[in-house]
């Protein structure tokens, strides 16, 4: 492992780490107002100040990380899982099965990502409690994220099928539901773990993006998105540095990724 | 010539397919939607039991959703795209307003962003030099760690064009795939006799290199234009621009659908058209080479 992988693995596990202790590292939480300071720079008592309404900007860091770092790896399963679900039997099955799969997957293709994501997003209630806003997002981030993944494992159960052991499985007299998940599914493992892990930093971003554009996670539940709203009030980028926080450790967290998945985007491709 | 008229009808077909399926895709999920059935109008106290009663019968043939899909595309193609419920203008109207500003925004993000590409790809393939190398792959791989919202708000702060944003925000993808493309065109082993007899670095590039790395330069161009779609959203919206990506983030924040639904079918248009595009010219390319 090259010291650039190293350092990411390390970079990631400090920050899971400490997003997971943010009840011993917050144990104010992030929704508690210290009315008396608002807006606060930082102090002993709030490392990175307070916002405009007063809540530990820290304590919001760390419990937004939490949420930003557990969901986006659910959301990525779930799409790797529609994608094996949908390319990887159409793949099998090939014919008119797979052209249909991948015209319906064209389709979801031809809109840009964002843009199918707020989309997708204004169609399902807006002013919902907090905790089902978290899930509308990351569920929405992997029910439509699954179709470049779909692609490529549609070409290679396509490949599959057509291979020696597939064929002589099947002149065995394996029947054909037996043969896909004892047979195509083992072998579509390596594309499956490579599409999981290429789309936790896709998610983690797109997330930040809906975030910003408030349509993402709903107050006073933090995640990376709501938190760089914050962005918005600032004058000039060195007028209150602290803010940008959230901006280092999110380009941390997804450099991490990057570089720890060029192996895995081979592996993909 | 034959094979790219039938490329031609191919990728028509393929676009009406798509933007049929698409608009059926759209008009089932606002059908859907919660909150699709609801009119304000029923809200108020004026209103007796039979105007009540006649408003409802106005939107029943809105129950079904083949018939909803199919009374949309009988209005849209005598030019009526329905009316905006949050801004309670005409959609077509919106449309055509901002539609100029996004463009140009468009070209001149896009623009910028293979000039940007091809400067640093070139050089990198040019130079040779793994310092360089690993900078600019560095700079691209901060630029794409980056949410493309956070550049646009930047971009803000720093009182840059918006254009420059979603050049920063395209570069990244094209920027990769570009240097890729063309390291490994000059280090094809005709490349290297060519500049071994001293052929000058112009002539290698517009007679030997750019020919054979053209037509998956141009998918790529295909695939940016619906990078730089998607990053006109963040750019428009929080740079206060009025072009079609504001009007979008306008429409979601509303849930005005009919205004959502008509945007995305035009999008899926645009960035249709600009993959068919680079893909038939890229036909081309390759048939005169041949």
């Amino acid at each position: 492992m090259s010291l650039w992988r190293k350092l990411a693995c390390v970079a990631l596990a400090l920050v899971l780490g400490a997003s997971v202790a943010a009840n011993w590292l917050a144990p104010g939480g992030y929704a508690r107002q210290y009315r008396e300071a608002t807006d606060a720079p930082p102090s002993h008592a709030h490392w990175l100040g307070t916002d405009e309404i007063g809540r530990d900007r820290f304590a919001r860091v760390l419990y937004g990380t939490r949420i930003s770092l557990l969901l986006a790896p659910a959301a990525a399963l779930l799409s790797t899982l529609m994608a094996a679900l949908i390319g990887g039997l159409a793949g099998y099955l090939g014919g008119a099965w797979a052209r249909m799969a991948m015209a319906v997957t064209n389709v979801f293709l031809s809109l840009p990502w964002l843009f199918l994501l707020i989309t997708a997003r204004a169609l399902m209630p807006l002013n919902v409690s907090p905790l089902v806003s978290v899930l509308v997002t990351f569920m929405l981030l992997g029910l439509l994220g699954w179709t470049t993944a779909a692609r490529v494992l549609c070409t290679t159960a396509g490949s599959l099928r057509t291979s020696d052991f597939v064929r002589q499985a099947r002149a065995a007299g394996i029947p054909g539901q037996r043969l896909f998940w004892l047979h195509v599914m083992p072998n579509l493992k390596p594309v499956l773990y490579a599409q999981f892990w290429i789309s936790i930093p896709v998610f983690i971003l797109s997330e930040a993006n809906l975030g910003i554009l408030g349509l993402g996670v709903a107050e006073p539940m933090p995640s990376w998105g709501s938190l760089l709203r914050e962005l918005e009030g600032l004058v000039s980028v060195g007028e209150e540095p602290w803010k940008f926080v959230p901006l280092i450790l999110l380009v941390v967290v997804v450099t991490s990724f990057q570089l720890l998945l060029s192996k895995q985007e081979e592996v993909a491709a | 010539m034959r094979s790219l008229r039938w490329r031609i009808a191919g990728h028509a077909l393929a676009l009406l397919a798509t933007l049929f399926v698409g608009g059926l895709l759209s008009a089932t999920l606002v059908r859907l939607a919660p909150g699709f059935d609801v009119d304000e109008q029923e809200l108020d106290p004026h209103l007796n039991t039979q105007s009540m009663q006649a408003l409802r019968d106005a939107r029943h043939q809105d129950h079904n959703v083949l018939r909803f899909y199919f009374s949309y595309m009988k209005r849209a193609a005598h030019g009526d795209l329905g009316t905006s419920l949050a801004l309670g203008q005409p959609v077509r109207t919106l449309l055509r307003d901002r539609l100029p500003l996004t463009l140009r925004l468009l070209a001149m993000g896009l623009g910028l962003a293979w000039l940007l590409t091809l400067t640093l790809a070139l050089s990198a393939a040019w130079l040779r030099l793994s310092v360089y190398d690993t900078l600019t792959t560095v700079v691209s791989g901060t630029f794409l760690c980056i949410p493309a919202a956070v550049l646009a708000l930047l971009s803000v702060l720093w009182n840059v064009p918006g254009s420059l944003a979603i050049a920063l925000i395209v570069f990244p993808h094209t920027y990769r795939y570009s240097r890729n493309l063309l390291v490994k065109a000059y280090s094809r082993p005709h490349i290297i006799t060519a500049r071994a007899k001293g052929l000058g670095e112009a002539r290698i590039l517009f007679w030997h290199v750019l020919p054979v790395v053209a037509p998956q330069l141009l998918a790529v161009a295909g695939v940016s234009v619906s990078l730089a779609v998607g990053a006109a959203i963040p750019v428009e919206a929080l740079c206060g621009l009025a072009g079609i990506g504001q009007l979008a983030w306008q429409a979601a924040l509303a849930r005005d659908l009919p205004l959502l639904v008509n945007i995305t079918i035009l999008v899926t248009l645009v960035t249709l058209l600009a993959n068919s595009g680079a893909d038939v010219i890229g036909h081309m390319v390759r048939g005169q080479e041949a």
